[in-house]
């Protein structure tokens, strides 16, 4: 019997056809996605990386919300222009607490990864209102709203305790206090301060957007582009040992 | 659930199961929304409820009226011998494919419009690029070609299997339960709800409607399949097979996702970071693959054919390229994530299943095109064919380009540019948009009996089409290329030369040919459109019988 005459068992019977199809198909995605999900040397050993603020968590749901990543990519290549232009090289480590990943595919805006620091909170409360009145040439949409728009601080734990259900170590004390962390990291004088800090060490506490009153989502938005790309101090990263 | 039948027959008129058990099911399913219409924690959320209770009411009233209306029988299978098709569904979905092509176009041109004027983003949550850029690609890939990929899989199952489709409300449940999905996503993109995955942003309680609707389609089809007349399954349908399973197996491989609450719309996604990526771009890459490229293929394995009247070229050829596509493109996704944070043995393999990927696409190309030997004369004289055979070049060109673009140094370049995007639309303009107006153009006058109204309309619509999609394809690769170099740019001195927004800036001409492209490509759509209506509400009746059953080509 011929090859060709041998596939006549899938063109006369359908669930033989289907069985073809499904074994086919699983292949490629298994040898290639489950790995990574034990092979240690997928996400480096790195201090630092810790889980995500209240605050800034709801600018991270901000910054999804409205579609930021279709241009601004999260993920510095280890190219040369790349890393002189943004910053060291993203790691996996970085994006490790990170549900859904924000690495983006397209730049039509600047990388994101290591903007963190890089401009003063006015910058970003100016040109995330009107970004052509800082830089005229931008063809980003400018987002007034997010100004007028207070944040709704009663599902936040909710929000914690989902992150952690998904694997995000978030403790039970951050967990119980999420809706009071999500106003002291904006009050940098309020009593909740300290604590909170404890809680997230070197989470920087500011009024971000300078208005006084309940944090906005604009104070969440520009809480978590602050904190992009500044956790791991890569003076004391090695890269030897996580050579992959 | 029985009612005397009020029709003096001799048989008395009952509901089936399935009138009454999707009745029934859909009338709870009005009262569970209502209740989160009411209780939900967000304004999506219960707006997106509200839909679900109209819709689900109005289901069941259409139900109602629809058994009313019938006679006692269900419609036979078979009159006289012949099959006795079932088109309704069928019409119901071509007709969705036009309006949702246009509507998707539209928005298509409006976002590239406001990469070269920003003011037109009106500074309003709901206008934004951000938002309406995945309306824009959910619009023309799951709502233009998910419906076309539904209607030409109905009807060409039936045809090549010479059985009516299985199912009286399962097919209507299918088309219907699909575009409401479609309402619900749309809707929730302009209104935030979304989670971020690319091609996947639906949030949780949309995908699981996609989900149930889904496996209806599978199963009308399959069942189609199984009561078959002809001993042999025809090629097309192994390909509408291949893309009816995969879509199932990367939608729930890409979309578990943990709500924040069963009554708010906001979720987390059960992967993170690095498996998240991997998993996104597997998803992401085998939606081109198999909902643009499977599914799409199928039409031409049947469409093409027929139009032109010949016999597929080769079919051992189809066998080959049928098997090594499906094998190859699975491994293809890590290709989207080349130097990024993802292993490097992922990405190696991504890289070189992408290039071995370029024969069995091209295997298809060249099955496609040779089906024209001997009727090459035809393009002269039939632009349906015409556009249909241009489609299948389109598809070997940006099939060689792909695999070009997943070689390492030359994504280097063009990752994150707008060639990219270019690629992209070579495909999904000249390929899927072609192929698709090509069966619509067939389909319609099938369906509804009629001679197509003018083919004088459809060649200005291929020439106002192809001429879109060059100024388009040409700009992106210009800007895309433009942009890859100024980034990489160095001074003598060895400093950057290029600030990224003098990037920003160069893109601004080639950002208004491409809106000038999505202009003539949506003016070819509108003439289409025009073309259609005419056909089915002014059209002459068909000469020949639509009824003639059709031999699968071997």
């Amino acid at each position: 019997m011929s090859f060709w005459n041998r596939h006549k068992i899938f063109e006369k019977n359908s669930i033989i056809l289907i069985a073809g199809i499904l074994v086919v198909i699983a292949i490629g995605g298994l040898v290639e996605i489950t790995p990574l999900f034990y092979l240690k040397s997928t996400i480096e050993a790195v201090d630092g990386v810790r889980p995500y603020t209240p605050l800034e968590l709801a600018g991270r749901n901000i910054y999804v919300r409205e579609g930021c990543y279709l241009c601004h990519s999260q993920m510095i290549r280890p190219l040369r222009d790349e890393v002189e232009r943004y910053g060291h090289y993203s790691l996996a480590a970085e994006s490790m607490y990170d549900h859904p990943f924000q690495w983006g595919s397209k730049r039509t805006g600047p990388d994101l990864a290591r903007v963190g620091g890089k401009y003063s909170d006015d910058w970003h409360v100016t040109h995330l209102i009107n970004p052509r009145s800082i830089v005229p040439q931008s063809v980003m949409p400018g987002y007034p709203a997010l100004a007028k728009t207070e944040l709704d601080p009663s599902d936040v734990a909710a929000h914690l305790r989902t992150n952690r259900a998904v694997g995000v170590p978030y403790t039970d004390e951050q967990i119980a206090n999420a809706a009071a962390d999500l106003k002291a990291q904006t009050d940098p004088d309020g009593a909740g301060s300290d604590a909170f800090q404890k809680r997230y060490p070197k989470a920087v506490v500011r009024n971000f957007d300078g208005k006084p009153g309940n944090p906005t989502e604009l104070d969440a938005l520009i809480a978590y582009l602050q904190m992009l790309g500044t956790l791991v101090d890569f003076k004391l990263y090695n890269e030897k040992a996580n050579l992959r | 659930m029985t009612s005397p039948s009020s029709v003096s027959k001799s048989i008395s008129k009952s509901m089936t199961m399935g009138e009454a058990g999707l009745a029934s099911g859909l009338a709870v399913f009005a009262f569970v929304s209502l209740l989160g219409m009411a209780m939900g924690h967000d304004a999506a959320f219960s707006f997106h409820a509200a839909l679900a209770c109209a819709a689900s009411l109005i289901s069941v009233v259409v139900i109602g009226n629809r058994y009313l209306d019938r006679p006692a029988e269900l419609p036979p299978a078979e009159i006289n011998g012949r099959p006795n098709y079932y088109l309704g569904p069928i019409k119901f979905a071509s007709a969705m494919a036009m309006f949702w092509g246009i509507a998707g176009f539209t928005v298509g041109l409006i976002i590239a419009m406001q990469l070269a004027w920003p003011a037109l983003n009106f500074d309003l949550p709901w206008t934004t690029f951000g938002r309406l850029r995945p309306l824009h690609t959910s619009a023309v890939i799951f709502a233009f070609g998910g419906n076309v990929l539904i209607a030409t899989s109905f009807y060409v199952v039936q045809k090549t299997c010479r059985t009516r489709l299985a199912g009286d409300l399962a097919p209507w449940f299918v088309v219907v339960g699909y575009n409401f999905f479609i309402l619900i996503a749309g809707t929730g993109y302009l209104l935030g709800v979304t989670q971020s995955k690319e091609y996947a942003e639906p949030e949780w309680y949309a995908d699981l409607w996609l989900t149930i609707v889904w496996v209806t389609y599978l199963l009308v089809f399959l069942m189609t399949l199984v009561k078959r007349k002809e001993p042999h399954i025809f090629v097309a349908n192994w390909f509408y097979l291949a893309f009816i399973i995969t879509i199932a197996v990367l939608h729930l491989g890409n979309n578990p996702a943990l709500p924040v609450s069963f009554l708010g719309s906001k979720s987390y996604i059960a992967w993170g970071g690095v498996q998240d990526a991997m998993f996104q771009w597997w998803y992401g890459h085998n939606a081109v693959g198999f909902f643009l490229t499977a599914g799409f293929l199928a039409i031409m394995y049947y469409f093409i054919p027929k139009r032109a009247e010949r016999p597929i070229y080769s079919y051992r050829l189809s066998i080959i390229h049928f098997w090594a596509l499906i094998f190859l493109y699975i491994w293809a996704g890590p290709h989207h994530l080349h130097y990024t944070a993802l292993p490097d043995w992922a990405q190696t393999l991504g890289m070189t299943f992408s290039i071995m990927l370029w024969m069995p696409s091209w295997g298809g190309m060249i099955n496609g095109l040779m089906t024209l030997s001997g009727a090459w004369d035809k393009l002269r004289t039939d632009p349906v064919l015409r556009m249909m055979v241009v489609s299948v070049a389109f598809y070997g060109m940006s099939t060689f380009e792909g695999p070009m673009m997943s070689i390492k140094v030359v994504n280097s370049l063009s990752h994150y540019t707008d060639w990219t995007i270019g690629h992209v639309h070579s495909g999904a303009l000249g390929w899927v948009g072609f192929v698709s107006f090509g069966a619509l153009y067939c389909l319609i006058p099938w369906l509804w009996n009629r001679q197509l109204y003018s083919l004088k309309l459809v060649n200005w619509h291929f020439w106002i089409s192809t001429i879109g999609i060059v100024l388009y394809i040409s700009a992106m690769w210009v800007s895309g290329i433009l942009q890859g170099l100024m980034w990489r740019a160095y001074t003598s001195l060895g400093f950057l030369e290029y600030s990224f927004i003098e990037s920003v800036e160069a893109m601004h001409p080639f950002y208004i040919i491409r809106a000038a492209g999505g202009a003539l490509f949506l003016a070819g759509a509108l003439i289409m459109a025009f073309n259609l209506w005419m056909t089915v509400n002014a059209g002459r009746a068909s000469e020949t019988e639509g009824a003639a059953a059709l031999q699968p080509a071997e």
